[in-house]
């Protein structure tokens, strides 16, 4: 059953917030990533930053289904 | 624009539609249930779906024709701010990540269809699960307009249509695509997209691969040339506005807007029916979770097509030389880039992934009608065969809509259409989100909420003009009261957002009845084995 226990705020859901988290502000902190330099094979910043954001998003989001079934086996719960 | 026919363009493109066609109609067969004339079997493809099925179905459903045509097409002819796309197509991921297992745990313990159903199971409120059913069929019919507009971009540069003279000649084609889309979804439900996925997304994916490398090493100069002509033809002002049409790079009020459209376009985007259909189709809680990365690829494949804009800037077409109608950027650039075989293939891709999304949209509307109009106000003894009818018939409808919309309205500006539904659906954010965590919020607060968003992010968005347009010129606008401009849905949302807890406050105070709740917190966490998939356990309060 879903039956939980165990504190609230453990290592597991801290680093499992932060991979969840860390995806909105690398995109909605605009003024970070709004300018041409450095190009990369003659990308602007802008474009093969964001790109690169998009592999890196993939990667956070297996690390935060990890972190959580790891708390959750650690509840006995799921 | 072309007059003649290119005929192995074309032949290549009926290949592939009489393939999935054949396929979509031998989908009834897939994974037959015993009880086929059943909601969960017609309309949820018997809630089975695993990780690799749902993979395809969720990134064929996601990533339409739109993804091909509007957004390069945004690039094309606006530059940096029509990237928003991509930061929109990152987040979303996180975001679902957090609430879409709570929605699918408490879906599967109640049996709940659509997200409507829901509403209604969590507020109580037939009205508010009324509102959010009659906003996602609002809200999806454009966005299956939007779809055939990416077919017919292929047919013009094709040359089929745009050079026949009656309505009639013109649109044959699109008519035919969209009568045999309607017979399939109509006798093989949910699985007919889902097995054409498969063969979408091969196709999309060959595509794009192909293009991304082949491309830049045709174009002198590569990726460094590619950016530098955009950056020049973009910043170079319109004789007839004395403006640039835009910039590699956001100019600083274009920043939030940016901000606000990936936002708000990445929360609107599983309240819209037909994605919230490809989650609850899963057989597993996790299913969803444990797939969120897989589908990012999707969301790089994205950012990868939307450069494609710049190719085609970078190859020497202009919005003119495109007969006005940047949405034919890619299929343009296919045709004369692409020995024919390919760019049929190019075509085939665009066209069925149109009809995938299509025949899931159009599923989903019709179960929202069924679900919570049909027997929530019409017939509520309704049995579970008769309700499959109804969806099915009305799959047809929504789909006739849909043409009629398209073949009545300015094609050029498909985005828009697509992006006033994200307006509406937005504005369903707070009854289901906020639903799924606190009972906090009444129902008729987030009534009240939902209205107010709804009419002012009508009303604005009406108002916007541009140089080709009176209304609906535009996706942004001004924040009230400010000179900052920003995604209309967003600022909508937030209006929406503060006359819930404004309303609220005044409906506690009042002892407003709060309504029952059928749910219960452990409902929000269960799994599949847990309660077992029932088809429809006991019918929700009234």
């Amino acid at each position: 059953m879903s039956e939980r226990s165990g504190p609230v705020v453990t290592p597991a859901r801290v680093g499992a917030a932060v991979c969840v988290i860390a995806p909105f502000v690398a995109t909605l902190w605009i003024s970070s990533y709004n300018k041409i330099s450095p190009k990369l094979g003659g990308m602007p910043f802008f474009y093969w930053w964001q790109l690169l954001w998009v592999i890196l998003t993939g990667v956070l989001m297996v690390a935060a289904y990890f972190l959580v079934k790891y708390d959750q086996g650690k509840r006995g719960g799921e | 624009m072309n007059t003649h026919v290119n005929q192995t363009e074309l032949w290549i493109v009926i290949f592939f539609f009489v393939l999935v066609s054949g396929l979509g109609f031998a989908a009834a067969r897939w994974r037959r249930a015993s009880d086929f004339m059943h909601l969960d079997q017609w309309g949820l493809g018997g809630r089975s779906f695993g990780g690799f099925v749902t993979w395809f179905l969720l990134g064929g459903d996601l990533y339409t024709a739109y993804t091909f045509i509007a957004v390069p097409a945004a690039l094309f002819a606006g530059g940096a701010l029509g990237f928003f796309a991509v930061p929109y197509t990152i987040i979303v991921w996180p975001l679902i990540f957090v609430f879409l297992p709570r929605l699918w745990s408490v879906s599967h313990r109640h049996g709940y269809v659509t997200p409507a159903d829901f509403v209604r199971g969590r507020h109580g409120s037939k009205s508010l699960s009324l509102a959010v059913a009659v906003t996602g069929i609002v809200a999806t019919m454009p966005y299956i307009a939007l779809q055939l507009v990416g077919i017919q971009a292929c047919l013009d540069v094709i040359g089929l249509s745009g050079s026949g003279s009656g309505w009639l000649s013109k649109d044959l084609p699109l008519f035919i695509a969209f009568a045999v889309l309607a017979a399939f979804t109509y006798s093989s439900g949910l699985r007919a997209p889902a097995l054409i996925a498969f063969i979408k997304d091969t196709l999309v994916y060959l595509v794009v691969i192909v293009a991304v490398i082949y491309i830049p090493t045709k174009i002198a100069g590569g990726w460094g040339h590619i950016f530098d002509a955009s950056q020049k033809k973009l910043t170079t002002p319109n004789p007839v506005t004395h403006k640039p049409a835009g910039s590699i790079t956001l100019s600083h009020p274009n920043v939030m807007p940016y901000a606000s459209l990936a936002l708000g376009s990445a929360m609107a985007l599983f309240m819209y029916p037909h994605a919230q259909v490809g989650v609850l189709a899963t057989r597993a809680r996790g299913t969803v979770r444990r797939n969120i990365s897989a589908l990012a690829a999707y969301s790089l494949m994205l950012g990868l097509i939307a450069l494609l804009g710049y190719m085609a800037i970078a190859e020497g077409f202009t919005t003119k030389s495109l007969g006005g109608n940047p949405q034919l950027a890619v299929p343009a650039l296919f045709n004369k880039v692409f020995p024919s075989w390919f760019a049929g293939v190019g075509y085939a891709a665009i066209t069925i992934g149109a009809l995938v999304p299509a025949a899931i949209m159009s599923i989903a509307a019709a179960n929202l009608f069924t679900r919570n109009i049909w027997v929530d106000f019409i017939r509520p003894d309704s049995s579970p065969h008769e309700q499959t009818r109804v969806s099915q018939l009305v799959s047809l409808l929504v789909k006739a809509g849909a043409l009629v919309f398209v073949l009545s309205l300015d094609r050029t500006s498909a985005i828009n259409f697509q992006l006033l539904g994200g307006v509406l659906i937005l504005q369903t954010f707070p009854a289901i989100v906020f639903g799924l965590y606190t009972r906090y919020f009444h129902r008729w607060a987030l009534l009240a909420g939902w209205a107010v968003g709804i009419v002012w992010g009508s009303v604005t968005a009406w108002n916007q003009s541009s140089p080709t347009q009176h209304h609906f010129g535009s996706q942004v606008a001004y924040i009230p009261f400010t000179g900052t401009k920003a995604y209309i849905a967003m600022t909508a949302f937030v209006l929406n957002a503060i006359v819930v807890l404004l309303v609220n406050f005044v409906l506690k105070a009042v002892k407003a009845p709060a309504g029952i709740d059928e749910t219960s917190p452990a409902d929000y966490l269960a799994e599949a084995d847990e309660s077992g998939v029932q088809p429809l356990p006991e019918p929700a309060a009234p």
